[in-house]
């Protein structure tokens, strides 16, 4: 696959409460933005499992997003600061294994902003677009001999 | 005639000799599983060759224990060899059951361990830079060697395998339960691991010792404290593998006052070990804002080999990708 014609597969773990309807509402209002991030709802940031951050990467995912409610607005209390938390240690055990930490974003998208949901897919598809593909779904299976 | 007791093959690959010890550390245990089944096939100690074993017909060893990861050719082809003759393989020890310790070589590859092993060290005098090849040609004849790997495998990835025994080594109580229900035809379901499915955590003599609310400011390295002997390893700010690490190990290393390791693996429900470990691990670090997490993360040394010491090639994402390897 070529540069130019490389379109980067992105997963996106939003959170039902604030992200979710931040890109929802991004929707209604016909604000258009690169369709690259594959939608994954899920309750909160917290439930997110570093396992599926790692299985989408191996799957052949080129970035994966994380994305929820600001600080001290998460509906469980703290599940947003166990995302940060997870994150952090992961882009650093992600980077061990060849990932750059660009591919691994989080952030914070609240219910009422979808301008900035639109600008976060369009930077995170732009910023791996210039990254390239990360290719990782071939890697390790086999023996390399 | 054909000798009713049941034959046993013991086979190694990339390993320490540990899980080879675990056997004769069964002490006298050892002499009823002797007594019970006819020992085959076992390089480390006993004198049948590879071509004993080929002679023997398909089928009829009844259990072959296959301990260490698969890192080479020979490997692969002594796996397939012994797959073949044997009824039951069970991948003997944490090697073969998850990579190992040697797996950890998989962030590397074969061009950069052979440039560290056989040019870099300052041990290392080759000044002809020979390294080893699959095939010489030497006074007209071809010498050959195993093929070495740019990945190491678990024994799963080669070969069909029917139990597994974890641990680093595995338990002598592990060996000889699994051995009995061989003979006895008792064992569970194909593909088991054969030790309880619980965290190691629940059968810890520190877990009472555990705070309501565990939570961590600081993580401390083993050689910058002195541990106390009672206390939950990770409320005294201690990397501890418990959390995501199967039981059944005998709890050695905790009476040895040191943190679980993680040999004995993640339970059923866990695909990733190291993963499961990171996640419970950051959500007890007592930070939210942003500088002090990133500060207390940065305090953590090596946390991909740390958190997959012994399952890096039986996770999620196997190795470091290849084209990072510098």
């Amino acid at each position: 696959m070529n540069q130019e014609s490389f379109e980067p597969r992105l997963v996106g773990f939003l959170c039902n409460w604030c992200s979710y309807t931040g890109a929802d509402l991004a929707g209604t209002a016909r604000m258009t933005y690169a369709p690259n991030v594959r939608i994954i709802r899920v309750m909160c940031t917290g439930r997110v499992d570093p396992q599926f951050v790692l299985k989408a990467f191996r799957e052949g995912a080129d970035g994966v997003l994380i994305s929820g409610c600001h600080p001290g607005d998460c509906h469980y209390q703290e599940g947003n600061y166990k995302a940060l938390r997870r994150h952090r240690l992961l882009t650093r055990l992600l980077e061990q294994f060849g990932i750059e930490k660009e591919r691994f974003r989080l952030e914070w998208v609240s219910a009422s902003e979808g301008a900035k949901f639109q600008q976060v897919c369009n930077e995170l598809t732009e910023r791996i677009r210039k990254l390239g593909p990360l290719n990782f779904g071939g890697n390790g299976g086999g023996r390399h001999v | 005639m054909s000798d009713p007791k049941p034959k046993v093959a013991f086979y190694w690959c990339s390993s320490c000799g540990g899980c080879e010890e675990s056997i004769v550390d069964l002490g006298e245990d050892i002499l009823k599983v002797v007594a019970a089944v006819d020992i085959v096939y076992w390089p480390v100690a006993l004198d049948f060759k590879k071509k004993d074993l080929e002679a023997m017909p398909d089928g009829s060893i009844a259990v072959a224990f296959i301990n260490g990861s698969i890192r080479m050719s020979e490997q692969e082809e002594m796996a397939h060899l012994l797959r073949r003759k044997s009824q039951l393989v069970v991948a003997h020890g944490a090697c073969a059951h998850l990579g190992g310790v040697p797996g950890l070589a998989n962030f590397w590859n074969k061009e950069t361990i052979f440039r560290t092993v056989y040019h870099t060290t300052v041990s290392t005098a080759n000044p002809g830079g020979a390294e080893p090849q699959p095939e010489t040609v030497l006074d007209g004849k071809t010498l050959t060697l195993p093929e070495f790997w740019d990945t190491v495998c678990p024994l799963n990835a080669v070969i069909e395998v029917d139990y597994y025994l974890p641990g680093c080594a595995p338990h002598r109580d592990l060996i000889m339960s699994a051995v009995t229900a061989i003979l006895e035809g008792k064992l569970p379901p194909k593909g088991s691991v054969l030790a309880p499915n619980t965290s190691c955590c629940d059968e810890c003599s520190r877990n009472k010792t555990k705070p309501e609310k565990l939570v961590i400011k600081e993580i401390k390295r083993p050689y910058e404290v002195i541990f106390d002997p009672e206390k939950c390893f990770l409320a005294q700010g201690l990397i501890c593998m418990g959390p995501a690490t199967r039981g059944g190990c005998g709890e050695r290393c905790i009476e040895g006052n040191m943190p679980c390791r993680g040999c004995m693996g993640p339970t059923d429900q866990v695909h990733d070990q190291g993963a499961k470990f990171l996640s419970a691990l950051a959500s007890i670090l007592e930070a939210n804002d942003e500088k002090e997490i990133d500060r207390i993360v940065g305090s953590i040394d090596d946390p991909a080999g740390t958190f997959y010491r012994f399952s890096l090639p039986s996770s999620l994402l196997r190795r470091k990708k290849m084209e990072a390897v510098r």
